[in-house]
């Protein structure tokens, strides 16, 4: 790895204790439920942002996670980076129980996010090279090393220290203030980046510059990326595997050219059908799906997705799918139609690989 | 890999950055108002500071065949009180005490209730509901009647005003504070902040504070207003300092006797409290628009 790189400043990342077999992250059965109050005489209801999410991350890969918004994308991050608390399930970092074998304090030195509105997640009263240099600072790092480490790492994010340490974030524009944010991010040594919409408030040149950035940034730590977003082709472009997101359930996860070339279920189909098109020859005539989706605070029963699905039969609204694999390559898929024998007349006959 | 370079974002002037502070306090000078008000209140400061080396009339020193002496008389610039007593000195000698107990209850007040509102705008939950309902049975009594009453039972006394008005002032103080720490606290750089695994006292100090501090401030200038003319008026009712200290309100009220024989002398001690209050009011506004700098 190419930490050294960088200066013997950096904080010491978490240690590396599973080896390259041990997933980074391990997710199991992730939920999150807001309980919403009724009126005076209503009875309280609860909105399933986040439900029975199951996924791992491996050393090196970047995971993209995608879907409509208000999917749980975000809530998810958020509660990765505990910044809320979960209500059910269990987070595995490197093997490591956050709470048991990780303290919280080493988890948010090993994981980091960056959000998606660069001028609301930077201090407007401290310079850029101060709100770097936070973190470092609240991890025992003596402020003057601490500035000489932001300095470094705005360079590293294609920013000239000279010109910009001493800036207020007002001061520098949109795609200069999310490289500011990803070394700020940076400056804790972690070992994985959340990426939440990190891109996706840029303009299109910016968000290819910062993509490329962050690509580098990558093989140069040695890092590890989880990257949310609902800009598909950004999400294909960057992503290894890909987790497809509806109404706080996982509905597809596979590798990013196999969900993409052979999406197993309807909802990634029409998702990817939405994408528009840019050959005039070929125009996206139809929308794939219509509606918005529905309530999550009053999800269907059985598959949340059988409300707008073309397929849908009357096995779906009874009984809820479960992530399935499709083949060996890890692609899965929560949809009656990809499992054998599940009753769907469109599912493959027992015995016949998908 | 070397860093990336990349010629667009290089270009930048080297630009040396001014503060948030810097640019409030360039608006703040060009402001012909704000500037106007800060300098007749540097005026009445100095001159209450600097009483005793002006070459002033002794304030306790009467004179019962001088009394009442009107505007212009020689020897008593702006006349005498009902006792004979040089009212130019006792109006600067007034502004000490005057000034004494209408600003610091304001300062100890936002000293208190910024960082009650901070930690209940900052904590939430149960925390907050305490302190904030805490706060409310206060809003309760009319805020004169409350110091009047807490003045009252603690007895007079210029401490006792003090320690009167400052329990007046310190729930609207925290009201403010916790409403703006309530926006401040779901913005992303506080998550950000936590998510590098800072603890609350350090967060609520390096990344709260500086972000509600102004609002707050601007807000408390503007009680200084009240609390100047709640001063006066517990002097008034004999409640703050008494006789024969000079203080403004204490002044008001023994000339009051004296309105229909020389009403411009028996006016003057309001006039004083009208002034500092209302450059105290336009200052703040000043302030407040000073410091409302979008992007």
């Amino acid at each position: 790895m190419s930490e050294s790189a960088l200066t013997e400043t950096m904080l010491d990342p978490v240690e590396d204790l599973g080896g390259a077999a041990q997933p980074l992250l391990r997710v199991d059965g992730l939920t999150k439920h807001f309980p919403i109050r009724g009126g005076l005489l209503g009875k309280s209801k609860t909105v399933r942002a986040v439900d029975d999410v199951t996924f791992s991350i491996a050393k090196g890969e970047t995971l993209g996670i995608v879907g409509e918004s208000g999917c749980g994308k975000s809530t998810t991050a958020r509660l990765l980076m505990h910044l809320m608390e979960r209500d059910a399930g269990d987070i595995l970092y490197d093997g490591m129980q956050v709470g048991r074998a990780l303290s919280l304090r080493e988890l948010r030195r090993g994981m980091q996010m960056v959000f998606q509105d660069s001028y609301a997640s930077l201090n407007p009263r401290l310079t850029i090279e101060e709100s770097i240099a936070f973190g470092p600072k609240v991890h025992g790092m003596d402020d003057a090393v601490a500035r000489k480490l932001a300095r470094e790492l705005l360079g590293k994010v294609g920013l000239r220290p000279e010109t910009f340490a001493n800036r207020y974030p007002h001061e520098i524009s949109g795609g200069q203030r999310q490289r500011v944010n990803i070394a700020r991010a940076l400056a804790l040594s972690p070992r994985l980046v959340i990426l939440d919409e990190a891109v996706s408030a840029l303009d299109k040149s910016v968000e290819a510059q910062v993509l490329n950035l962050l690509t580098d940034l990558k093989s140069e730590f040695g890092l590890t990326y989880l990257f949310i977003s609902h800009d598909l082709n950004v999400v294909r472009y960057i992503s290894d595997r890909v987790l497809v997101m509806y109404l706080g359930e996982v509905v597809e996860l596979g590798p990013v050219d196999q969900v993409w070339d052979a999406p197993a279920h309807p909802y990634t189909r029409a998702l990817l059908a939405a994408m528009p098109s840019s050959d005039p020859d070929n125009r996206t005539q139809t929308a794939p799906i219509t509606g918005d989706p529905p309530n999550p605070i009053d999800p269907p029963p059985g598959c949340r997705f059988h409300t707008r699905c073309a397929f849908a039969e009357p096995l779906c609204s009874a009984k809820g799918p479960k992530l399935s694999a499709i083949g060996d390559s890890g692609h899965e898929a929560a949809c009656h139609m990809a499992v054998a024998g599940s009753g769907h007349s469109r599912s493959p006959a027992v015995g016949v690989a998908a | 890999m070397t860093a990336i370079t990349d010629s667009a974002l290089q270009a930048a002037p080297a630009t040396k950055a001014r503060g948030y502070w810097a640019t409030v306090g360039r608006r703040i000078v060009r402001d012909k108002v704000s500037i106007a008000c800060a300098l007749v209140l540097l005026a009445i400061f100095l001159s209450a500071l600097l009483a005793p080396w002006l070459g002033l009339a002794d304030p306790y020193q009467g004179s019962m065949i001088r009394r009442l002496r009107p505007i212009g008389t020689p020897n008593y610039p702006l006349g005498s009180d009902e006792l004979g007593r040089d009212m130019l000195a006792r109006l600067i000698y007034g502004g000490r005490l005057s000034l004494l107990i209408g600003i610091s209850p304001v300062i100890f007040a936002f000293i208190i209730g910024t960082s009650l509102g901070i930690v209940a705008g900052y904590v939430g939950g149960k925390l907050n509901t305490a302190i904030m309902r805490t706060i409310d049975v206060f809003f309760a009594f009319p805020s004169v009647l409350l110091a009047i009453a807490i003045s009252g039972a603690l007895g007079a006394g210029i401490v006792n005003s003090i320690v009167s008005l400052t329990v007046v002032f310190v729930p609207q103080i925290t009201r403010v504070a916790e409403s703006v720490t309530t926006g401040v606290r779901n913005m992303d750089f506080v998550d950000a902040a936590r998510a590098s695994g800072a603890g609350a006292l350090t967060i609520m100090r390096v990344h709260i504070l500086g972000n509600v501090l102004g609002p707050i401030f601007v807000y408390s200038t503007g009680l200084i207003s009240v609390s100047m003319i709640l001063a006066a008026g517990l002097s008034f009712l004999g409640l703050g300092t008494k006789p024969p200290e000079p203080e403004w309100g204490l002044m008001l009220n023994t000339l009051r006797t004296a309105i229909y024989v020389n009403p411009w002398v028996a006016a003057l001690p309001g006039t004083m409290i009208f002034a500092v209050s209302i450059c105290f009011n336009l200052l703040s506004d000043g302030l407040r628009s000073a410091m409302d700098i979008r992007n």
